[in-house]
Parts: structure tokens; C-alpha cells; sequence
């Protein structure tokens, strides 16, 4: 179905994955053919890839303003929350068993932290309101001295709202001096990383996931920011590798993409930030003006500026997801019926929205190559399937057409 | 994912809308995720003579309610009352297995319209 209906091909689905930049693809490409030792042998094919290693984990070092010694590589965001998450608690275990997370997180953290409920922790789930923001107070209410744990994400993949975690880091580190030394703060970045400026002293966590394949790297890699002196216990046994935190030959390919992914994000982002948020303002701004019975999803501020979410009431959003992929145009949708229950997506859901009005969601996620005449297209392209698929809906014509349904039959509907 | 025939009818829905002078009317909601499919039927001497269809849901709702008002008319109320989902599956060459809940609501709406017709 990818497009090959239509010739257009826009890809507004950056939160999903992108594309592999060409200048990461040529970095990979010696790794797989040419420099292909392990970076565990001390002879010069092995140490060459280790070299090589060393310098990506700088680039990813550099892009967080994070020392080189404290990036972990591994699979990706899952792996890194899993590890941050249960090396943490199992770690720290003897000094409680108390976690605190959002109800917007990402599944790789509340499946995690699921599981370890299912273990004997307790898990408090923040609520995130209209806005889609945490409030300070409820974290400082959950606080207790059993916590060992603190994962906020820095901003939410499905509506861009982005987390105080700098006024979170600050409560930690009160308590922190005040003798709970076991009390951390890990942070899911993997949709924050390379979209805005991420600095793990500014926001200061304790432990910061991200992943390649979000900012123009392979599938497959990423990293875990882990502040020097915290200790974690490991969830992957085997060999000596990235310091005992993540046994397994490291893919040197993949981390190489990333380091030069890391290195490309961190030139590119003062030029990328208010060139994406002045076309996402224009498509956000164009779409609620032409179409009526549509909202934003979520807080307009403070945001990711690549992500747009917005509900079209009376319609389903796989329905326009999937029209829209007919006319060339790849959105994602937090719809119910994508999810196949009842309920839309947990975040929507968090956000107080009407289950009727979250069907409806599409989640627009602009890139560093999405123009203006991308949008317009879209703008074109939107107004009319929404329309069509509003004309089928018996609950658009409820609403809009009152009087018009009633019959003078016995039928009931 | 979908067949051809489904993502056609998506761009191309059959006998939208409701219909003023209906013999029956049925609907449908799918208890899985919410979907609602409302039916309409002009019944002319035992036979189906014309169909339209609404619904609020996914590709495969909207095309199983497509098809199936191409699917029954001319059809006598029992050759309708005979149809089941997986007619309307083979009409639309193939759903996903998590779809085929789809059918169910199309044939629901149906089977729905066929009883009020029979209490009236």
C-alpha cells in the first residue's frame, strides 16, 4: 500500500521512524566489509572497530553534553528503558520498592514497570490532565522514601507534550540531599533526542534513553545515558562489553550510524527547530481552520515542535490514515479501532478525551526534509476525505442535521 | 494489509446515507471496538430493492457495509436472512484476522433490520 496508488510520497510519520541519512548509511558501510573485527580482540582488526566504537560513543556523548564514559550502547529505546528501569530497581532494591511513572509513557516503560509490579513494587502512575503535562505537586506528593525511581519521558511520542523533568531533577536531588541517596530519575528522550536541545546536566537526570532509528540512524541501536557513580544492575549476562552494563558483541555497523546520526542531530538542530515548528504551526493552524470539529490534542506549549495531534470528531481515524496513505501521505492514529478495543490510545485516553472524539486522532510528525509544498498538498488533500467519510457517519449527521432523521415510522434507531 | 476490494470501497463507498423511505431499518454496534453501522432497506414484494448504509468505523466497517448493500439487493428477505459474515469476508476477498469482527457488524445490522421488518 506504500503509495503506490499515487504518485505523491509525503512522509509526515518521523515519530515513527525515518530514513536512514546517506551520510550515516556511507559511515555504516566499511564496518560490515572492510573493518569487521570484534572490538573485544586486542589485534588491529578488533582494535580498529573498537576505535571506532570509542568515537561514536563520543559523538552520542557530545550530543547530550554527557561524558563519553557514561553511554551504554545497546538495541535500542526498549532495551535502554528496560535497563534503566529494572536495573535500577533490582539494584536498589533493599532500599525500597517504590517506583513513580506517568500514565503517558511509552509501552516499553509501563510494560516494564507492569512487570515489576507483578514482582512486588509499587508503582504510582501519574496523571498528565487536559495538557498532557505532569504537575510538580503530584510528584511531590508520590514521593516517599521508598522510592528508588523517578521515569518521567521528556516528551510524549503521541501529542509532543514535553515534561518538566528540570523541576522533577530538582525535587530528587532535595531529597537526595537530604539522605536519600538510592532516589534517581531516569527520562525516556527517545522522541525529544535530536528534536530539541537535550542536556542531561541541564535536565539532570540520572538516566536518559534514545534511540538511532528516531533521528536518521539504522533500526537496531541505541543508548543509555547513565550518570557517573549510579549503579544499575545488568540484564543482559555474558561478556565484559560497555563496561559490564550490556553484555554482547557489540554491531559496530549500527553504532556507528548512530554516532554519526548523533553527530549530524546536534549540527543540525538550531536550524531545525524553528524551521519544523513554523511548518507544523502552518499545518496545525490551516487544518483547525478548514475543518471544522477538530481539536488539538494535548497543550500547545510546551511541545515537541515536529508533532501535531489533533481529533476530528464522528470519524475514525484509521479511516482517514488510511485514505490518506491511498493518496500518497503516511499520519499515524491513536484510534480505537487500530488499537482493536474499545478504548483509544492510553494517552488520549489520559488526557481526559472522549473516547467518540479520540477515534477520531491522526498524529502528524514532521522531519528535518518536510516542506511547505509537502503541507499544502496535505491541506488539499485532508479537508475532503474528512468530509466524505463524515458524510458516511450516522453520527456526524446526528449532530449536524437534527430534525432531518426524524420519521414518521415506528422504526427506532 | 487490506485487500483491493476493501480500500476501493473505502475510496468509493456504495449507497451512503439514510435513506427517508425505509421498509427497515437496523444497527449495529460492534461491542469490540466501538464501531456503529446503521442499515437501511426499501422492501418491495418480499425483495430487498434497494439498500444504503451509515457507519462510524475502520476501513473494513465501511467496506463491509459497502458490500453488503450491493450484496442483498434483489435479494428475498430469507435468501438475506440467510447471509452470514463470512459472505461478506469472501465479498471483500480477505480481512485481517482482527478484522473480521467487521463482517459480524455489517451482517448484525442486517439480521437487526430483517427482525424489525418481521415485528412490524
Amino acid at each position: 500500500m506504500m503509495g503506490s496508488t499515487h504518485p505523491q510520497r509525503i512522509y509526515l510519520d518521523h515519530s515513527a521512524t525515518t530514513r536512514v541519512d546517506d551520510e550515516v548509511v556511507r559511515a555504516m558501510l566499511p564496518y560490515f566489509t572492510e573493518i569487521y573485527g570484534n572490538a573485544s580482540s586486542t589485534h588491529q582488526w578488533g582494535q580498529r572497530a573498537k576505535q571506532a566504537i570509542e568515537e561514536a560513543r563520543q559523538q552520542v556523548a557530545s550530543l547530550l553534553n554527557a561524558d563519553k564514559t557514561e553511554i551504554t550502547f545497546l538495541s535500542g529505546g526498549t532495551e535502554a528503558d528496560n535497563l534503566a528501569i529494572k536495573g535500577i530497581a533490582e539494584a536498589h532494591a533493599e532500599k525500597g520498592r517504590h517506583i513513580i511513572t506517568s500514565q503517558i509513557e511509552h509501552p516499553a516503560v509501563l510494560t516494564t514497570c507492569g512487570q515489576l509490579e507483578k514482582q512486588g513494587w509499587r508503582l504510582s502512575y501519574l496523571p498528565v490532565y487536559q495538557e498532557g503535562i505532569v504537575r510538580i505537586s503530584d510528584v511531590r506528593d508520590a514521593l516517599t522514601d521508598e522510592t528508588t525511581l523517578v521515569t518521567i519521558m521528556h516528551a510524549n511520542n503521541e501529542i509532543g507534550t514535553i515534561q518538566p523533568l528540570g523541576e522533577i531533577s530538582a525535587l530528587v536531588k532535595e531529597r537526595r540531599a537530604a539522605g536519600q541517596r538510592h532516589l534517581h530519575l531516569h527520562a525516556d528522550a527517545v522522541q525529544s533526542v535530536g528534536k530539541i536541545p537535550v542536556d542531561v546536566k541541564e535536565l539532570g537526570v540520572d538516566l536518559l534513553s534514545l534511540s538511532a532509528h528516531k533521528i536518521h540512524g539504522p533500526k537496531g541501536v541505541g543508548a543509555l545515558f547513565v550518570r557517573r557513580g549510579v549503579r544499575l544492575r545488568s540484564q543482559m549476562h555474558g561478556g565484559h562489553h560497555e563496561r559490564d552494563r550490556r553484555a554482547g558483541t557489540e554491531s559496530v555497523p549500527l553504532i556507528v550510524g548512530l554516532g554519526k546520526a548523533a553527530e549530524l542531530s546536534r549540527l543540525r538542530l538550531a536550524e531545525f527547530v524553528p524551521r519544523v515548528r513554523e511548518l507544523r504551526d502552518y499545518l496545525e493552524t490551516e487544518i483547525l481552520r478548514r475543518i471544522p470539529d477538530t481539536i488539538r490534542n494535548g497543550a500547545a506549549e510546551p511541545r515537541l515542535p515536529h508533532i501535531s495531534s489533533l481529533s476530528f470528531e464522528h470519524v475514525e481515524g484509521e479511516g482517514l490514515m488510511i485514505s490518506l496513505d491511498l493518496k500518497g501521505v503516511a499520519v499515524s492514529t491513536g484510534s480505537a479501532c487500530s488499537s482493536g478495543s474499545l478504548e483509544p490510545s492510553h494517552v488520549l485516553v489520559a488526557i481526559g478525551l472522549p473516547s467518540d472524539t479520540g477515534r477520531g486522532s491522526l498524529r502528524f510528525s514532521l522531519g528535518k526534509d518536510t516542506t511547505k509544498e509537502e503541507l499544502d498538498y496535505v491541506l488539499e488533500t485532508l479537508p475532503p476525505i474528512v468530509e466524505k467519510l463524515r458524510r458516511i457517519s450516522p453520527l456526524a449527521k446526528q449532530k449536524r442535521m437534527p430534525g432531518v432523521i426524524s420519521e414518521p415510522t415506528s422504526a427506532t434507531i | 494489509m487490506y485487500s483491493p476490494t476493501v480500500l476501493e470501497h473505502l475510496e468509493n463507498p456504495r449507497n451512503v446515507g439514510e435513506m427517508a423511505e425505509a421498509s427497515a431499518r437496523g444497527e449495529a454496534v460492534n461491542p469490540v471496538c466501538g464501531d456503529v453501522l446503521h442499515l437501511f432497506l426499501k422492501i418491495e414484494r418480499g425483495r430487498i430493492a434497494a439498500a444504503s448504509f451509515q457507519v462510524r468505523g475502520c476501513p473494513p466497517s465501511i467496506a463491509a457495509g459497502s458490500v453488503l448493500t450491493e450484496m442483498i439487493t434483489g435479494l428475498t428477505l430469507a435468501e438475506a436472512g440467510a447471509l452470514a459474515p463470512g459472505d461478506v469476508t469472501r465479498a471483500l476477498e480477505t480481512l485481517p484476522r482482527n478484522k473480521e469482527h467487521c463482517s459480524i457488524l455489517a451482517i448484525d445490522a442486517l439480521r437487526a433490520a430483517l427482525a424489525e421488518r418481521q415485528k412490524s
